[in-house]
């Protein structure tokens, strides 16, 4: 650990360089499926355990295209459709059954989703981790120290783009509008003729849409596997939890905070604490808020 | 106790003792029937009856089996050399080391667990509902992925048990006698709990725990000593399970966040959450459906496993137990008031 701090901080600095444009490549990818649940949570409180899960699952769509010779740039507008229909079937089989119960209910039914599209996935894939080769050149820094994948600079620019868009739909179009009313105020938005139902369809097809697409991404750069899953849904709780919801700006900053300190801990401690990093974030940020509270409450004892 | 519930304890005592006798090929079954007994059960304290839904106790299972392990065998022998050798070697254990490790590890493992319960309740029961439920879950996985990094509990590699010295036909019997009387432990530790003063504040809390505090009760302390009475059980449950499978691996034996850990809670709920029968009722039905139709399904168990629990928490919420409390009321001791819920009506 102490060598690792060394090679860092003493030895080759330039590293640092390599470690900050990794967290943001892969902080670009969390910043998607955490903005996507923070929008499900904010607008029907609907606490989706299976967001990692409808990465995956849009990973896999375009890794099926890329196998009938789609290229994965291209595959992203494919995928989001597919993944907004699939994001409507789910809504109306599972998830308008346990909107208006109590939040437990829907964290355990998401979960139970999780755990059939992570078996479904295995059964068609296989359990072998899967990558997509897309073909773009590697960029090297700093006498081959720092080398930039040209792959991960062009998710970070498709991720961009595909935020960008949504950002915009949701203040300009007339369903983000209704979206946003509902967030408000759902009953209000009935009174004044919004379908509340419909809003609800919509935006959980939209995040599984917008996860659909962080799934080509991570398909792109990184690798994909049936029971990885989890790993990004954990992820995405802390970042938005972390955040608050409905804070775009908070969003985007944990998610690279995230990335930054999971590679980070991945290089000083070992790889396998980069998933128990999220963890302890997420414990760190409630903690923190706890003690905050705490000072608010003034319990009398 | 009435006539109906001294009948019903004699039914079990007589179904648990003659089980394993009538059915010796499926002892180990039965077995991890009663581990899945306990663990419903003991997850109701705080999640049913406490309205904290907690998916992470799981971590006291696994915890509780590597503190057993690891007492069991540096009791007599140096730890780091033993899973350094992968199993290679295979140092004897007398009969007296055996037995004394065994017990010495599953009550340190309760221990454990108590204390560590202790320490993460200061900071997890500061969250409420399903922020609760993730910070649990989190834990756990995170536990998993830990015990993984740690070299001298064997790694990712894992860590074999010893053997117990007693001929081979009487392992499982051996272990089916522990997990029994352990399940029935719980049961009773439970049912008293609940009958004093701990059990209404708990269905206190529950209900509205800002009133509940408002009103003067130790929220903090209640959730605290019924978590900690889970985690005792369940590093009790862990350690023995440990044995009784003879190798611990990290993330599918110790820390199976996926599987244990949400069967146990879909059990509760199957049966019934909030009720003393509910669990173990949901246990008994789940592990059954489970152990038969398991090998017909060819691979898609786990889809169906889903499937069950997507069913099961959509259409059936108030599990088993629930839905006859709704049916029938007065079997249960729940007076309806007529009054008030005409005047709801009316108005």
């Amino acid at each position: 650990m102490l060598d690792n701090l060394q090679l860092l901080f003493v030895y080759a600095p330039v590293m640092n360089v390599q470690m900050i444009l990794d967290g943001i490549f892969v902080g670009a990818v969390f910043a998607l499926s955490a903005y996507g649940l923070a929008l499900v949570w904010g607008v029907m409180n609907v606490k989706n355990l299976a967001q990692g899960d409808f990465v995956i699952l849009g990973g896999y769509v375009a890794f099926s295209l890329y196998k009938m010779g789609v290229h994965p740039v291209l595959s992203i507008p494919i995928v989001a459709v597919v993944m907004f229909m699939f994001g409507w079937l789910v809504y109306i089989s599972i998830i308008r059954r346990v909107i208006d119960n109590d939040m437990f209910v829907s964290l355990l039914a998401t979960f139970g989703l999780s755990l059939l599209l992570q078996q479904v996935m295995n059964l068609i894939y296989g359990p072998e981790v899967q990558t997509i080769d897309s073909h773009f050149p590697i960029a090297t820094m700093f006498d081959d120290f720092v080398t930039i994948p040209m792959v991960k600079v062009v998710s970070l620019i498709l991720a961009a783009a595909f935020a960008a868009t949504v950002v915009i739909f949701m203040k300009k179009s007339r369903m983000g509008q209704a979206i946003r009313a509902t967030a408000q105020d759902a009953r209000a938005a009935r009174v004044l003729g919004i379908n509340t139902d419909n809003v609800f369809a919509f935006t959980f097809s939209l995040n599984a849409s917008i996860c659909g697409v962080a799934g080509v991404l991570v398909s792109m750069i990184w690798v994909l596997q049936p029971f990885y899953g989890i790993v990004y849904s954990l992820r995405t709780f802390a970042i938005v939890t972390a955040a608050g919801l409905g804070n775009l700006p908070a969003v985007i900053g944990m998610s690279f905070a995230l990335g930054w300190v999971e590679q980070y801990a991945g290089i000083i401690a070992g790889a396998e604490w980069q998933v128990a990093a999220a963890v302890f974030m997420l414990l760190g940020v409630l903690m923190w808020r706890q003690i905050q509270l705490r000072r608010q409450r003034q319990v009398v004892r | 106790m009435t006539k109906n519930q001294t009948l019903l304890y004699l039914a079990i005592a007589v179904s648990g003792v003659l089980g394993p006798i009538l059915f010796p090929n499926y002892i180990q079954q039965m077995a991890v029937l009663w581990v899945m007994v306990l663990m419903a059960s003991t997850w109701d304290i705080t999640g049913g009856q406490m309205g904290y839904n907690s998916l992470g106790n799981i971590t006291f299972f696994g915890v509780g089996m590597y503190v057993s392990a690891v007492i069991q065998v540096s009791m007599f022998y140096d730890i780091g050399l033993y899973t350094a050798s992968y199993g290679a070697i295979k140092p004897e254990f007398t009969d007296e080391q055996y037995f004394t490790g065994l017990a010495m590890g599953i009550i340190a493992a309760g221990v454990v667990c108590v204390v560590l319960a202790r320490l993460l309740g200061t900071v997890v029961f500061g969250l409420r509902g399903p922020y609760f439920a993730i910070g649990t879950l989190g834990v756990a996985i995170a536990a998993g992925q830990i015990a993984g990094t740690i070299d001298t509990i064997g790694g990712g590699a894992g860590i074999s048990m010893p053997f117990l010295p007693l001929d081979i036909q009487y392992r499982s019997i051996f272990f089916y006698i522990i997990c029994f009387s352990l399940a029935i432990l719980s049961h009773f530790t439970i049912r008293w709990m609940f009958s004093t003063q701990f059990g209404l504040a708990a269905n206190a809390i529950r209900d509205d725990e800002d009133k509940a505090e408002a009103m003067g009760i130790p929220t903090m302390k209640y959730k605290q000593f019924g978590w900690g009475v889970a985690a005792f059980y369940m590093g009790c449950i862990g350690a023995v399970f440990g044995n009784m499978v003879g190798y611990i691996e990290p993330i599918e034996v110790a820390f199976p966040a996926p599987t244990f850990g949400i069967f146990m809670v879909a059990m509760a709920l199957l049966g019934g959450k909030g009720t003393l029968w509910g669990p173990v009722l949901g246990a008994v039905l789940f592990h059954v459906v489970k152990e038969t139709t398991w090998t017909y399904l060819l691979g898609w168990q786990w889809v169906a496993l889903g499937l069950i629990l997507i069913v099961n928490i959509v259409y059936f919420q108030q599990g088993i137990m629930g839905w006859l409390q709704t049916k029938y009321p007065e079997k249960f001791g729940i007076v309806v008031d007529q009054s008030t819920t005409q005047a709801k009506e009316e108005a």
